[in-house]
């Protein structure tokens, strides 16, 4: 039986997200000796976007009730085209709230936040994020089925090429219950949670004028950037940025924090990144002990010169 | 309108978490606990609603006695009354039936979460709750108002927001943004006195089979010691982060 994935598109446009989510279920394929099946709706790109990461199959919904996005529209949606026992999604806002509505209507086990391969597949238990980054929880299943959602950045996009094939599937699911008034996207900006690189900043940016130079280094890096929870608080970034224990948890490769202390609630939500920079004046901020490098001085001058110096090394 | 805001007793956000010895379990020795504080977003919008449109709050949770304290400052922060159902949280799936069968019984007109709680992470109660009751469902809430039968809520999706109307009864689970941080409601003495004769129903759980086993627990790794390189050495820092960690 064929290991499902539900490849999330924005505006019909494959992100990160799906590629990982595809690359997971291969790897889950690859342990029972599956074939991979995605389902998508109405996506724009070509679904040999997903072959690349190993699906053998693409299931491509259209359906013009499902334009606007709804979890229980789109649940149902789901819900038609799966008859596996395992699917996978994304842990991304839409996705994940897809997943538990599927659950209930299929009296599956929902497992959420996983960050590794299965450990076992039968019964299906795996490592997932719990405590808000300060643990790990081994969860098993037991129901008959399950749906897992993967942490995003957690496994990561692995290349597996498979020979696949598209089928499409007219449905016409109607949606009664919410009405889109107003939708504002921005496409061009990072996606703070599939960002590969994160520079962040805190109150010792002094105040948002100052976030010219965080920017600047962001953009050399090909980062997105978030803050702590008092900088958006205060309103000097949008809520969005806020990372942490009470805000967004993140995994980059590589995360960069200026000015940020490192209280508990903060490193909560950052200490699943691979590789951790701290900038701060004050040497016993408690973020150097969770650090793997670390630089003691005024962020407003080593900004600067280390966004020319990474200029440098990449512009050779 | 009644307002049903489903709570969950989470430790304080400046706990150390630890697991017991086997590692079967979390250790909740010394542990403080609070309300999960996006839930608190969700209780203050539904107290602003309480006062804008006289609407009825009640707060809900599933736990074992150990909660009432958190369920008590709940009343305080200025819920009406307040429904315990008398089981130990084990999964997502058992809450959101007892909660379910909560709000079917008591004829909710909107039932308010938190997106996720921050101890078991599992970000999946809200969206459980509106399907067995088949309810539309928002995520992510960071707006949202209520006008008759209807409510207008905001969205946070990947990168940037949505405004939706949606059908009630409906699921809203909120975060960050759903009220200012500024206006969340410190409990006063007033609040903390009347909140000891406010109604905290006890009901008895339905005993569902749960669905997901918490087998075991790991803590997180500490990491080797910092490498600190001088602020006027910040060529060796951008060696190391692209020859020894290749990140850039
Ligand atoms: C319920 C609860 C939940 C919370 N959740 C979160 C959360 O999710 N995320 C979060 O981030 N916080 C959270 N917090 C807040 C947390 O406890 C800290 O207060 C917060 O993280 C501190 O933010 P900060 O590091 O930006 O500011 P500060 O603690 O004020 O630190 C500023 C740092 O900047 C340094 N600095 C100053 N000037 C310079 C300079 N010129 N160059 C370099 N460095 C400089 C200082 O040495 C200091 O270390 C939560 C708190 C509570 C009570
Ligand atoms: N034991 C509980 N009692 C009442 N509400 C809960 C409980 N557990 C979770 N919730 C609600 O469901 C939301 C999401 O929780 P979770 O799915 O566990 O991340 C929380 O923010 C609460 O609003």
């Amino acid at each position: 039986m064929a290991v499902f994935v539900y490849a999330e598109n924005i505006n019909g446009i494959y992100k990160k997200a799906a590629f990982e989510a595809v690359s997971y279920a291969k790897a889950i394929a690859a342990k029972t000796g599956d074939s991979v099946t995605a389902i998508s709706i109405n996506p724009t790109d070509s679904s040999d976007l997903l072959y690349k990461y190993g699906a053998d199959k693409v299931i491509n919904v259209k359906d013009e009730g499902l334009k606007n996005f709804s979890s229980k529209a789109y649940a149902q949606a789901v819900n038609e085209v799966f008859d596996g026992n395992v699917i996978v999604f994304p842990h991304t806002t839409d996705a994940s709230s897809v997943a538990p509505m599927l659950a209930i209507q299929k009296n599956y086990s929902l497992i959420t936040n996983a960050i590794d391969v299965p450990e076992s597949t039968s019964p299906f238990q795996v490592k997932r994020r719990a405590f808000s980054g300060k643990g790990f929880m081994h969860a098993k299943a037991d129901a008959a089925g399950v749906i897992v959602t993967v942490s995003q950045n957690a496994y990561g996009v692995k290349e597996n090429a498979a020979s696949g094939s598209e089928e499409v599937k007219e449905l016409s699911i109607t949606n009664e219950d919410t009405k889109v008034i107003n939708h504002e996207q921005s496409s061009g900006k990072l996606d703070l949670k599939e960002a590969e690189v994160v520079v962040s900043a805190g109150r010792g940016m002094k105040g948002p004028e100052n976030w010219g130079m965080i920017e600047d280094l962001a953009n050399v890096l090909g980062a997105a950037t978030a803050c702590s929870k008092p900088v958006s608080d205060i309103g000097w970034r949008p809520h969005t940025e806020h990372v942490g224990q009470t805000g967004k948890a993140i995994s980059p490769n590589l995360y960069v924090a200026v000015g940020i202390s490192g209280a508990i609630q903060h490193l909560a939500g950052v200490n699943s990144s691979k590789t951790i920079v701290v900038i701060n004046n004050d040497a016993e901020a408690p973020f150097f002990k969770s650090a793997d490098y670390g630089v003691v001085g005024d962020a407003f001058q080593i900004i600067p010169a280390l966004t020319e110096k990474i200029k440098a090394l990449k512009g050779a | 309108m009644k307002i049903l805001v489903c709570i969950s007793s989470v430790p304080d956000t400046t706990s150390k978490i630890n697991f017991t010895a086997d590692k079967s379990a979390f250790d909740k020795n010394g542990i403080q606990w609070v309300i999960n504080p996006l839930d608190e977003f969700a209780l203050t919008k539904a107290i602003k609603l309480q006062e804008s449109q006289g609407a009825t709050v009640t707060v809900v949770n599933v736990g074992d006695a150990g909660t009432e304290a958190v369920i008590r400052k709940a009343l305080a922060i200025g819920a009406n009354d307040a429904i315990r159902v008398n089981t130990e949280a084990k999964d997502s799936f058992s809450v959101a039936k007892e909660i379910a069968r909560v709000a079917q019984d008591g004829g909710y007109e909107l039932v308010l979460m938190g997106k996720e709680s921050i101890d078991y992470n599992g970000g999946a109660v809200p969206g459980m709750v509106a399907q067995l009751l088949n309810f539309p469902f928002v995520n992510a809430a960071v707006g949202l108002d209520v006008n008759g039968s209807e409510a207008t809520a905001v969205r946070e999706i990947e990168g940037g927001k949505e405004t939706i109307s949606v059908k009630l009864p409906a699921v809203v689970a909120g975060q960050k943004g759903l009220v200012d941080e500024k206006d969340l409601i410190i409990p006063n003495m007033r609040g903390i006195m009347s909140a000891r004769t406010k109604a905290l129903q006890v009901v008895e759980p339905s005993n569902t089979e749960v669905k997901v086993e918490a087998v075991s627990f790991d803590s997180v790794a500490p990491r080797a010691a910092v490498k600190l390189v001088s602020a006027g050495n910040l060529d060796e820092l951008v060696r190391l982060l692209h020859e020894e960690a290749k990140v850039i």
